[in-house]
């Protein structure tokens, strides 16, 4: 019994709080103190009839799974079968979505993966006959109380999920996100209780800080001292803001947890405001996530039903109740005083810092932000106390961190790690390496403030300090893996480009200097032949200066954005100096992206003559005579590849 | 006694005080050490866009801004090392990257902070390119005109207009390197809120923003020979223009700026303050009929055409409560073109009148429709001060050299409550005087009111004229107006009589005045005007000899029918918005 | 539109400026665009200056000026997703609809917005129609994806 725990990625489950049943029979809550077979029915230890989850994230919806779930009450509805459908959310293996996971009474819940529409039929017919579906099973979950199935592989034993150390993501994909009563009877807001009714306010931030949480927005401050810098302030308000704007491309962590586990998420907000002395708090989320706003006001309006929430949170006299918030689509609102800013309904560029906002923040007031994923952390920080959080990660990154893995990997979705796992461990054990035997280049960590991993440093521990000395930053925790296709000038050229696009333009060395800088890239990858000799010049010249651009731009640039803006391409210029060189000096893009820098050929061996690449040519650059290997005119190239897509013999490559 | 704790902060290895509340700037300032800013508004709160003003920690190398970063004595900062230089240079350097480069045609050619910058910085070549944006300059607005293509985006014009001014025409629009300055939806200036004040113009450190300029159309007149040009200038003018040739602010200069126009080319030099005690007449005699005959309380002046318009769009319920006085320009120009024409026997379309004012909204005041008088324009151009000194060193007058002469007469003739106009309170200073007198019939005791002098904000004064209190206030700049405005709407207020001026502190901050770095100029300037009301002997409107005939030949006596037809005006509820 | 416009605030009596940005966004959702009138009546509930009004719609990708298509198109342009190829993807959709990123087809059916980042990486490329997500959405996928739309506009109006 002992061994499944320990190989067990999932945290160990909690146990509802009966105190805290009993403060809430006081609201008529639906779950009553010493009601056991209630809770095993809640957690579904105990199922009357078999019940069908659904992946019904953002992911799993762009992957089908509205379709899926539709087929699944069609085939019930149709073989009369009886069975529970639940949505949940994300279970983190993007690749395998839409999942759907089947538990038989008395069985343990298997999972099943890329269920598309056309597969629910088979899959279903199987299930009601007994069988299990090889091919189509992920894997099945542990259970101290339900029987094993036979030769169907472990979830645990999973190489995507062994590795992984999942507290925040416990719940998410497994759980029915919407049921506060289910939340509960796992344990949730036993920890909100005992705070509350147990710990004074000074209490709380003393064990945040002793946990040795950071912030996971990307900051890495210590929690616990930025709260205590609130808590020290005296106002008749303060407001404690939870970030949810996630704008980092590649980062999709907070979405998935809300979407999951939505009462997790509130739960460490009171915990927060309450550690501070907030009375009032928002939660800034982006539009962009119709399905997590969704999902939270939904969760909201059980939340304040039953107390947990609003006036006199379970009858402790502590009062916090919070509005969300809609994002307008800025990357910059990221940014704590820019969000502050764009709450009090301004155009959201950042204030200087000091006064910082846990003295004067929104509207003036002492507030506290804090992201998604550290907030998401307290219940658990409370459940297992500070020491327990404090032994797993490294010196100075404590606990664990949810990565979004995504981009030349073989297995794409939310990982959840100790810190101190290596890139290796996780772009190669859980994420499986790079698809299609293509060779690995880099991992981009951080998004656009961060810097790329390249092969030669893979060994490299995910810690706050650590990934500093190479050039990175932890980040949000978006994670995109590059192989022998990407190009890293690229790369480097696409962030400037995101930058310039998001950057506020209120200071002048973010909003010219990060322009000046992409100018610069773009005249790298032009193409040789449409530039003049000025234009030689500039692109020599503009080489020299991006070093000494990017230097100016990180030392005096107003906020965040700006100060790590330079980073994606420092990082490149560092570990890929000879991918810049070739399409500086020798007009070449090894990776073969940078459309400007290729040269389309038709190799004469392969070509049969056929002329159909010369019909679809736009600009007639392809000449020769039928049945014999034609060739493309250089100089009139425009390089749309349509040649390439009208060849039926492959005959066309580029360089 | 809350004692301050004097503590001291290491600036370039020495020790300067810092009080509590100091930033870096502010305690450099006091100890007079200088750090260029671009983006700095003195008496705001700073923005931080510009990053010019960084210095460097010592003790990490770390680059931070002055302007915002508390002075503490923890700190040990370097305002010059090579690091900060650097910086300072290269922003400078990706500023001009998207600047035009024709400072040789730019308005603001030897006076623009950017230029300034970049020659201290010792930029000599253009390092860094950058493609730019076709920007199309606005020239709707008769007072303001706009170059966003020179616009460094440092956002002081936004602020001013928004916070100190209270109007908010213009703002930010888009974002990152898209970002403009612009009015709502970019529509043309003279079709926004925008009132004409010129306080933007003023804070703007290049040629984004300057005044319409008229010096072209006066050259023209004053080369054709049909025409008689004439020139009035304001009170504020002749204690300020001294400044934009090297001198200190608050010299007198107006004998010397009286002959030097007639140097350029003007054929007579009248002096504002004539009419602004013409004004007084006409607006006292306004004001008591309102006290005993029932009239709309509190009466505002009307002299500020940038005030009108501001009440024309944010209060034109207000209107009635206005003066219908014309304001001192637009009187003498109506009583150049009625009155002197025929005295003189100079047909009335062979005058050419101009100004010259503190002013850019006089621009606008000249082309109102009302500012017609039988089918004349009362005034056919407006110079700004700078223009003036602009036309002064076109003809290469020496300043210095110039033998001073007096304007010339009937209206070079005023009083001193005529030329203390120029500061604010002081049109509620001279109607005081001429009130007192007119209802009493002998002078005030104490012609001096020091509660209205040397202030901006707004100030309360009760005088007892017989038995009657008269409850009297003044305020400037159109941010602190409206707060007195927003109570006169809801009929929480028992004054009588409100003197409004659009730029603080009077029109010796007017809009196109000498741009001076003394952060004392304004002050100053102010004190000139006091000194001369000190030092001469006319003090009262009602006793300036010029106006007595003025009113015996020609307008009978003030409120009068004539007096009506050619010195009175209306207003109008201003509709296209935004 | 007026009255949309009013309906939007009497839901916010006595706002102040810290509503501005979720009225907007009611507004756009209810109108289809931010228009000149809907400022002026919003700078007269809030009296907060048109230009300010103006300044905070232009900063924020999501108002639009304009009216958007039937059917709006996000092509996502995040990290992994151009990893994975969406600068083809948004290609082939200008491509296949004549119009580039930020217009509207002349039809009105069809208009294409550039997002930074829609947050479903596993499944890059991403593009997303009127709140539908289509991963893994190649070049050649995208082009059927947009067929498919057209044929539903043929079926519903003919039928």
């Amino acid at each position: 019994m002992d061994k499944i725990i320990e190989k067990n990625c999932w945290s160990e489950a909690g146990t509802v709080s009966q105190e805290l049943l009993k403060k809430l029979s006081e609201k008529d809550f639906p779950l009553k103190p010493g009601d056991d077979e209630s809770v095993k029915k809640l957690t579904r230890e105990t199922i009357a009839r078999p019940v069908i989850y659904v992946g019904a994230g953002t992911c799993g919806l762009g992957a089908g799974a509205g379709a899926t779930k539709k087929r699944i009450i069609e085939y019930l509805n149709k073989n009369k079968k009886e069975a529970d459908i639940i949505e949940v959310g994300c279970i983190g293996l993007c690749s395998a979505e839409p999942l759907v996971d089947i538990q038989i009474p008395g069985k343990t819940r298997i999972s099943f993966k890329n269920i598309t529409a056309e597969k629910v039929v088979p899959l279903l017919d199987d299930i009601f006959k007994g069988i299990i579906p090889k091919d189509m099973v992920l894997g099945q979950f542990q259970s101290q109380h339900d029987q094993k199935w036979e030769e169907v592989p472990c979830l645990n034993d999973h190489p995507f999920f062994a590795p992984q150390k999942r507290w925040v993501l416990v719940n998410c994909g497994i759980v029915d996100p919407l049921s506060i009563t289910e939340y509960v009877s796992r344990g949730g807001y036993a920890s909100l209780f005992k705070a509350l009714t147990k710990n004074s306010s000074e209490e709380i931030c003393e064990t945040v800080e002793k946990s040795g949480l950071k912030g996971r927005g990307g900051g890495g401050f210590s929690t616990g001292r930025k709260w205590k810098f609130a808590a020290g302030e005296k106002s008749e308000q303060k407001y404690l803001i939870c970030n949810a704007d996630e704008g980092d491309p590649g980062a999709f962590m907070d979405r998935a947890v809300i979407e999951g586990d939505p009462f997790r998420l509130l739960e460490g907000m009171v915990i927060a405001a309450y550690g501070i002395g907030a009375s009032k708090g928002y939660i800034y989320i982006r539009a962009e996530y119709p399905l997590a706003i969704e999902r939270l006001h939904i969760a909201l309006k059980q939340v304040r039903e039953f107390g947990l929430l609003g006036n006199n949170i379970l009858g402790t006299g502590f009062s916090f109740d919070l509005q969300i918030k809609m994002g307008a689509g800025a990357f910059v609102c990221g940014e704590e005083t820019a969000l502050i800013n764009s709450i009090e309904g301004k155009r959201g560029m950042p204030r200087p810092r000091p006064p910082y906002p846990a003295v004067s923040g929104l509207f003036g007031k002492p507030t506290i932000i804090n992201n998604v994923e550290t907030l998401s952390n307290l219940p658990f920080v409370f459940m297992k106390g500070p020491d327990y959080f404090n032994s797993f990660g490294t010196k100075n990154s404590k606990g664990t961190k949810v990565f979004a893995l995504s981009g030349k990997v073989e297995r794409t979705g939310l990982v959840e790690v100790e810190m101190g796992t290596t890139v290796k461990e996780i772009v190669f054990d859980i994420g499986g390496g790079i698809p299609n035997n293509k060779k690995y280049k880099a991992a981009q960590i951080g998004g656009p403030s961060g810097g790329c991993i390249p092969e030669s440093n893979l060994d490299i521990k995910v810690d706050y300090d650590e990934l500093k000395t190479v050039g990175a930053i932890m980040g949000s925790g978006g994670l995109v893996v590059m192989d022998e296709e990407t190009c890293m000038v690229d790369v480097a050229k696409f962030f400037m480009d995101f930058i310039q696009k998001e950057s506020c333009g209120k200071c002048i060395p973010c909003r010219e200097g990060t322009k000046r800088m992409y100018e610069i890239l773009k005249s790298i990858t032009r193409s040789r032949k449409k530039e003049t000799k000025e234009q030689t010049l500039d692109r020599f010249q503009g080489v020299m200066q991006l070093q000494e651009l990017a230097e100016v731009i990180k030392s005096t640039s107003l906020c965040g954005l700006g100060q790590t803006a330079p980073n994606p391409v420092l990082s490149t210029l560092r570990w890929f100096r000879d991918e810049y060189d070739a399409h500086i000096f020798d007009r070449k893009c090894p990776a073969g992206v940078c459309k400007d820098l290729l040269t389309y050929k038709i190799v004469e061996s392969d070509c049969k003559g056929c002329t159909l690449c010369a019909k679809k040519c736009p600009v007639g650059a392809i000449k020769g005579v039928a049945k014999a290997p034609h060739y493309i005119i250089e100089d009139k190239c425009i390089r749309c590849g349509a040649c390439i897509e009208a060849c039926p013999f492959g005959a066309i490559i580029t360089e | 006694m809350k004692e301050q704790i004097m503590n001291t902060m290491t600036v370039n290895g020495k020790d300067i005080p810092i009080e509590t509340g100091d930033t870096i700037l502010s305690a450099l300032g006091k100890a007079g050490i200088n750090i260029p800013t671009l983006c700095h508004i003195e008496g705001l709160p700073p923005t931080g866009a510009c990053r010019i003003c960084v210095v460097e920690d010592t003790k990490n190398g770390a680059l931070i801004p002055s302007c915002s970063f508390p002075a503490s004595e923890r700190l040990s900062i370097l305002t010059h090392s090579v690091k900060v230089l650097k910086a300072r240079k290269t922003i400078v350097e990706l500023l001009l990257a998207n600047h035009p480069d024709d400072c040789l045609y730019c308005d603001r050619n030897l006076d623009c902070s950017l230029q300034k910058l970049a020659e201290e910085l010792g930029v000599r070549h253009r390092r860094i390119n950058s493609n730019r944006i076709t920007q199309y300059v606005d020239t709707s607005s008769p007072a303001i005109m706009r170059d966003p293509g020179k616009c460094i985006l440092c956002g002081k014009c936004v602020r001013t207009c928004e916070e100190i001014q209270g109007v908010s025409a213009l703002d930010f629009s888009g974002r990152g390197s898209k970002t403009k300055i612009s009015t709502a939806f970019d529509i043309s200036l003279n079709l926004s809120t925008c009132v004409g004040c010129g306080q933007c113009v003023n804070a703007c450190p290049t040629g984004a923003l300057v005044e319409r300029s008229s010096i072209h159309d006066v050259i023209e007149a004053i080369q054709d020979p049909e025409k008689i040009v004439v020139i009035q200038h304001a009170p504020a003018v002749s204690v300020s223009l001294a400044e934009e040739f090297g001198l200190e602010a608050g010299i007198d200069i107006a004998g010397t700026m009286a002959t030097a126009l007639k140097q350029v080319g003007f054929n007579f030099v009248f002096d504002t303050a004539f009419s602004a005690d013409l004004t007084i007449m006409e607006e006292a005699t306004e004001l008591v009929q309102r006290i005993t005959q029932g009239g709309v309380l509190p009466m505002m002046t009307s002299c500020c055409p940038s005030w009108v318009k501001f009440a024309e769009t944010f209060y034109p319920e207000l209107l009635p409560n206005i003066s219908s006085c014309k304001s001192p320009q637009q009187m003498l120009g109506s009583m150049i073109k009625h009155y002197w024409s025929e005295k003189m026997n100079i047909p009335q379309e062979k005058i050419y009148s101009v100004s010259v004012m503190p002013c850019t909204a006089k621009k606008f005041e000249i082309e109102r429709e009302e500012m017609v008088s039988k089918g004349t324009s009362d005034i056919d151009a407006s110079l700004t001060t700078r223009e003036l000194a602009k036309l002064i060193r076109m003809h290469s007058i020496d300043m210095k050299k110039v033998v001073p002469s007096q304007s010339d007469l009937p209206f070079g003739e005023r009083s001193t409550a005529g030329k203390l106009f120029g500061a604010s309170g002081g049109v509620m200073e001279a109607a005081i005087r001429s009130a007192y007198w007119m209802i009493t019939g002998t002078e005030l005791e104490n012609l001096v009111i020091t509660e209205l002098r040397n202030k901006q904000d707004y100030r309360e004064i009760a005088v007892d004229i017989n038995d009657l209190k008269v409850k009297a206030a003044v305020v400037s700049g159109l941010g602190n107006a409206r707060k007195i405005l927003d109570k006169i709407k809801t009929k929480d207020c028992d004054l009588h009589f409100l003197e409004i001026m659009s730029c603080p502190g009077g029109c010796i901050n007017g809009g196109g005045q000498p741009k001076s770095i003394d952060k004392d100029a304004v002050i100053k300037r102010m004190k000139a005007l006091y000194a001369i009301d000190k030092n001469e002997e006319q003090n009262v409107s009602h006793k300036n000899s010029a106006i007595i005939e003025l009113y015996d030949k020609f307008l009978k006596k003030p409120g009068s029918h004539k007096a009506h037809e050619l010195l009175h005006t209306t207003y109008h509820k201003r509709t296209d918005l935004i | 539109m007026e009255t949309r416009v009013n309906q939007v605030l009497e839901k916010y009596p006595d706002a102040e400026r810290d509503k501005l940005i979720p009225i907007l966004q009611e507004v756009q959702e209810s109108v289809g665009f931010i228009s000149k009138e809907a400022v002026l009546e919003i700078s007269q509930h809030l009296n907060l200056a048109p230009s300010k009004i103006f300044g905070v719609a232009t900063f924020y990708n999501q108002f639009r000026f304009e009216p958007k298509g039937k059917y709006h198109i996000l092509v996502c342009r995040g990290t992994a997703c151009h990893v994975k190829g969406s600068a083809k993807t948004l290609e082939a959709v200008e491509r296949e609809l004549g119009i580039k990123a930020g217009n509207t087809t002349s039809d009105g059916l069809f208009s294409i917005e550039v997002v930074a980042c829609l947050g479903a990486c596993g499944l890059a490329p991403l593009v997303c129609i009127n709140n539908e997500f289509y991963g893994h959405a190649t070049k050649d996928k995208v082009r059927e994806i947009l067929k498919s739309y057209r044929n539903k506009e043929k079926e519903a109006n003919n039928g």
